[in-house]
């Protein structure tokens, strides 16, 4: 069992959010950055759409009350275990009563921890993601609070190989996974987009606008969308859309040509024109950006997209492999 | 034939426009894309969200990429393609037809004698003519369970407030120029609320979790305070 002592600014429970009810108008939520989710679940041996403690801008202090084995990743978050500092992107071993202490973030603005064994918390709709809005999903449908006290799952036979990491006494894994995997992070970063199906309603000087002056994140940015402020986009003419679908990261336009960039807890419909879509792979550098960060867009074809989406893929499964290798070799080196 | 276009929405969907404007044909057709789409759902499709005139059907590239060489996007199109042509494969069901209790005016409904007066109407006449009208639920979105509904008739049609209320109570029956909706969860908003149905219309417990789905017709009932009361006492 994990006992808050502090829970931080916004932290919720999250796995990979509800797939399959957006027809019923319910929203998918999950980790607003899927790549350091799955990144964390893989480092303690549990499957990728596990449930973690997604955490924002502030963690949370968390007294462990069982041995445990976790890993953080994210954003650029100072951690502490029992006082001492702990490296992130890695595993790391938790003894029973240790204290765990997420202060603030340099970068970015969200982390992951993950268990091994994931958290038990019931599932609704398929997941245990929380959606605040409804109160559903997470612990109770609702933000961590000081005194919440979580259950950790049952450890998998992967995280169970995991442990002999830690045979010779040592508290984290000398290696973490390399930065040339991982998404360029950054509070300045250029994000890779798909021209949307309405930008020829713009007018041309706005696309080319769009795509050369930087937005900045504004206020009344959260899990369900980021507001931008940058150059005003203008349309050729009035229009009334319709509502239809609208994606993890859809770029959308209402009147006052300000866009907003949808996220993790967005509406599955809405009813105003699409300037652009966020390749996939470049969903988490959205994600980590914070107030007063800037971002700026580049139009890359729906070809290059999918080309770095299946690219993005291989090198997940690639890592997920040179994890156990890790693990194994040390296993044979004990041995002799 | 079925007539539509399709459009890439980013890496990971494509969008099939059966139509440019709101009208039971084009809600037909969407009813026919879905039902299509039911009956053959491939291992790489994620899921679908239909709409007015249109259906996303959301994918994944890389189970895509594991299976063909072919680029993921040209692979989807191609297999709705095909998919469409079967049209006439999938009759369509007989629409459901759901009544839905509300009771209209005092504090669940504190718009109405507003909608009343700027219809130069009573707030009974109101009543009457929300209850009387042939309702069609178009699509399911927005928020869990949150039906986009047709048909309201337009004599009681009123414009939104100017300043949005903070908290609208669940299960509110609102008004925002020529739509009728029914709140499924509190939320801000800016629609007239002329009162409150009984009736839950997300349940989370439930895998089929909205109370109404895209096709259904609905009759709203006037009910009394009393009835309200014993109607939300009743397990949904």
């Amino acid at each position: 069992m994990i006992k808050v002592i502090k829970p931080g600014m916004l932290t919720t429970i999250q796995d990979l959010g509800r797939t399959g009810y957006q027809k019923f108008g319910v929203v998918q939520s999950g980790a607003m950055d899927p790549f350091a989710h799955r990144i964390a679940n893989l480092l303690v041996g549990n499957p990728e759409n596990e449930a973690a403690i997604e955490i924002t801008v502030t963690g949370p202090v968390l007294e462990f009350q069982t041995d445990a084995l976790i890993a953080i990743c994210g954003g650029r978050f100072h951690a502490y275990l029992n006082g001492k500092p702990i490296g992130l992107w890695r595993p790391v071993r938790v003894e029973n009563g240790s204290e765990l202490r997420i202060k603030q973030a340099e970068t970015g603005c969200r982390a992951y921890l993950a268990v091994a064994g994931g958290f038990s918390v019931p599932t609704v709709l398929k997941s245990k993601s929380t959606y605040l809005r409804a109160r559903i999903g997470g612990f109770q449908g609702r933000t961590l609070k000081a005194g919440d006290e979580i259950q950790v799952g049952m450890p998998g036979e992967l995280s169970k190989q995991l442990q002999s990491l830690f045979e010779d006494g040592s508290l984290q894994a000398s290696w973490s996974v390399s930065k040339t995997i991982m998404p360029d992070y950054g509070t300045f970063p250029t994000i890779r987009v798909i021209k949307g199906r309405h930008a020829e309603l713009f007018t041309d000087e706005s696309i080319q606008e769009f795509f050369r002056k930087p937005y900045r994140i504004s206020r009344d940015s959260d899990r369900m969308g980021y507001r931008l402020e940058g150059p005003g986009l203008e349309f050729k003419r009035a229009q009334e859309m319709l509502s239809e679908s609208v994606c993890f990261g859809t770029v959308q336009v209402p009147s006052g040509g300000q866009p907003i960039v949808l996220l993790a807890d967005r509406q599955t419909t809405g009813g105003y024109s699409k300037i652009a879509q966020i390749a996939a792979v470049d969903l988490p550098l959205m994600a980590q950006l914070k107030l007063g960060d800037k971002v700026r867009f580049q139009e890359i074809s729906l070809e290059e997209a999918q080309a770095l989406y299946i690219d993005r893929e291989k090198q997940i499964r690639l890592l997920k492999k040179s994890i156990f290798y890790q693990e194994k070799r040390r296993d044979t080196h004990a041995k002799h | 034939m079925l007539d539509y276009q399709l459009f890439p929405e980013g890496d990971c969907a494509v969008l099939i426009e059966a139509g440019k404007e709101i009208s039971l044909e084009n809600h037909r057709k969407v009813q026919t894309i879905v039902s299509l789409l039911e009956n053959h759902f491939p291992k790489w499709m994620i899921e679908y969200i239909p709409a007015y005139t249109t259906v996303t059907v959301l994918y994944d590239p890389f189970k895509i990429y594991k299976q063909t060489s072919e680029n993921p996007y040209i692979y989807v199109s191609r297999y709705l393609t095909q998919l469409l042509e079967k049209e006439s494969a999938a009759p369509l069901r007989k629409p459901r037809v759901i009544d839905i209790p509300v009771c209209y005016g005092g504090e669940f409904g504190p718009d109405l004698e507003y909608v009343a007066r700027v219809n130069r109407l009573t707030p009974e006449e109101v009543i009457h003519i929300h209850a009387s009208g042939d309702y069609t639920v178009y699509m399911i979105g927005f928020a869990p369970g949150f039906p986009y509904i047709g048909g309201m008739p337009e004599e009681i049609a009123a414009p939104r407030k100017k300043t949005p209320r903070l908290r609208i109570p669940e299960r509110s029956v609102g008004i925002a120029g020529k739509q009728t909706g029914i709140y499924p969860i509190e939320t801000p908003g800016g629609w007239q609320i002329i009162g409150r149905t009984p009736l839950k219309l997300f349940l989370p417990e439930k895998d089929s979790p909205s109370l109404l789905n895209a096709g259904d017709k609905i009759r709203f009932q006037p009910v009394s305070a009393e009835e309200y009361k014993e109607l939300e006492m009743m397990p949904s």
